[in-house]
């Protein structure tokens, strides 16, 4: 019995199933966004202390969301790539990397559109913002590590190093606002004993983050087949500049 | 245990007679906190009051500047691959070349820090809270360093690489470090907080950076 990471190792069996799956989740996503941007300008109301700038949260708490669960995508993919040694966890880690680091830097310009009004100030250096500006700097050393060595192998294996010293951010984003003292609010849709937030803001806000994570994922699949594509045209091209050495291929000769 | 500490004897002795390598990092210190003064402007009470997290600033730059040479002699002369190959693990190897440039760069600069804060007329009471700090902060920077010195030991470029994947790694060290100095002139509340986590941050990288370092080291010997 074959789990289902096992089957999808081979990466044809992983092309035929994503190829099949996407069509389906790029509509859903298109569906669910779609919904939640309605409910968003025409069904909630305005906060009766934020007013309008409420609705920056819409895109701020998904886009903040997928920017950790990116990073953890990346690290999860390391760590496949590093103990298991998956053929697929390599491209995963390569295709999340540029999503993550969009929706990073989404969050933080959102953040700062909505600080302006509110908070008076489109920055200050607390420590939620601080530890997500580092994640930022992060996903760009990782792409960076990676874009600067020509052996794919080996960028796989010292990206995925990198990738699993870096993981030490995630709970610190995570607790920053618990452990200071912020000016960023503290966690408030997930948390013991219910949501503080009214149930008018929370739907949306919840089909929002849905949608966004159903965006984030067919990027990722999309992402995943075009590395796949690029390596094999990649690997065809080795093979025919191979076979043309060796003056077996008369029609490319020329 | 004994290889250990013959690695670490022979890279202290490497880094101490070779002498450059320490001398170049003590001077880029010295110019980066001369050239301070002279862009912000030779105001005494603006440089004292900026003058800690100057000094921690110029401090982690020059480091970054020292961190190649933790691997880079041993790996172009191929020492590196007999130390893979020797009876210590690589672990072992990344944590004793880590110590001796913490022991041959770390610590010098920590020492010439409060010598540069006469230039920048940093308050008297602040020296011994200012070494402090810095003799708690500095193995971070030297055992975190040493896995950006690991992954970029064969990259082009790895120079400007390596401040890129360090430098954001370096950032809790220098928040704890200077929020202990800011708490310890404000007052004594906060500031053995500020330095205990400081410490924990050099002793969770003592233990993280050769660990990676090693797993960085394996892939780049292959």
């Amino acid at each position: 019995m074959q789990t289902i990471t096992q089957k999808l190792a081979n990466p044809t069996r992983f092309m035929e199933l994503s190829g099949k799956l996407l069509p389906w989740l790029a509509a859903a996503a298109a569906l669910t966004l779609g919904y939640a941007m309605y409910l968003a300008f025409f069904v909630a109301p305005p906060d009766y202390q934020q007013g309008e700038t409420v609705k920056i949260m819409f895109i701020h708490v998904p886009a903040a969301w997928l920017a950790m669960m990116g990073y953890s995508i990346i690290a999860l993919s390391s760590f496949g790539l590093l103990v298991f040694r998956h053929p697929l966890a390599d491209v995963s880690a390569k295709a999340a990397a540029p999503i993550g680091a969009a929706f990073t830097l989404l969050a933080l310009i959102t953040g700062s559109l909505w600080g302006k009004p509110m908070w008076g100030t489109y920055w200050v250096w607390d420590a939620r913002l601080t530890s997500v500006l580092i994640l930022f700097f992060l996903y760009l050393g990782l792409m960076a590590l990676r874009s600067s060595l020509e052996d794919e192998a080996t960028a796989a294996k010292l990206t995925a190093v990198l990738a699993l010293v870096g993981v030490v951010i995630l709970p610190i984003i995570k607790f920053s606002v618990d452990w200071w003292n912020t000016l960023h609010q503290p966690a408030s849709v997930l948390k013991m004993g219910g949501s503080t937030i009214h149930p008018d803001l929370l739907r949306p806000l919840l089909i929002s983050a849905i949608g966004f994570t159903i965006l984030f994922l067919v990027l990722h699949l999309k992402g995943m087949r075009n590395e796949i594509l690029r390596r094999r045209v990649k690997a065809l091209t080795m093979a025919e500049v191979e076979r043309a050495a060796r003056g077996h291929v008369p029609a490319a000769a020329e | 245990m004994s290889a250990f500490l013959t690695l670490l004897k022979r890279d202290i002795l490497l880094a101490t007679r070779e002498g450059g390598a320490l001398g170049t990092a003590l001077g880029f210190y010295l110019i980066v906190i001369a050239l301070m003064p002279l862009g912000l402007g030779p105001d005494l009470n603006l440089l004292a009051r900026i003058a800690a997290g100057v000094l921690w600033i110029a401090l982690l730059l020059a480091a970054l500047l020292s961190l190649p040479r933790i691997f880079e002699a041993d790996h172009d002369d191929g020492s590196l691959e007999v130390m893979a190959m020797g009876p210590l693990p690589l672990e072992a190897v990344a944590a004793a070349k880590s110590l001796a440039h913490w022991i041959t760069t770390g610590i010098p600069l920590a020492l010439l820090a409060p010598v540069l804060g006469i230039l920048l007329n940093l308050d008297l009471a602040t020296y011994p809270i200012l070494i402090a700090t810095m003799l708690a902060g500095t193995p971070a920077i030297s055992f975190l360093g040493a896995i950006g010195a690991a992954l970029t030991l064969r990259t082009r470029r790895g120079g400007l690489l390596l401040a890129l994947l360090v430098l954001p790694l370096y950032i809790p060290t220098l928040i704890f470090g200077i929020s202990a100095i800011s708490a310890a002139t404000m007052g004594p509340s906060g500031y053995d907080a500020a330095l205990l986590i400081l410490g924990a941050i050099s002793l969770a990288s003592v233990v993280l950076g050769p660990l990676a370092a090693a797993a960085a080291l394996r892939v780049q010997l292959q």
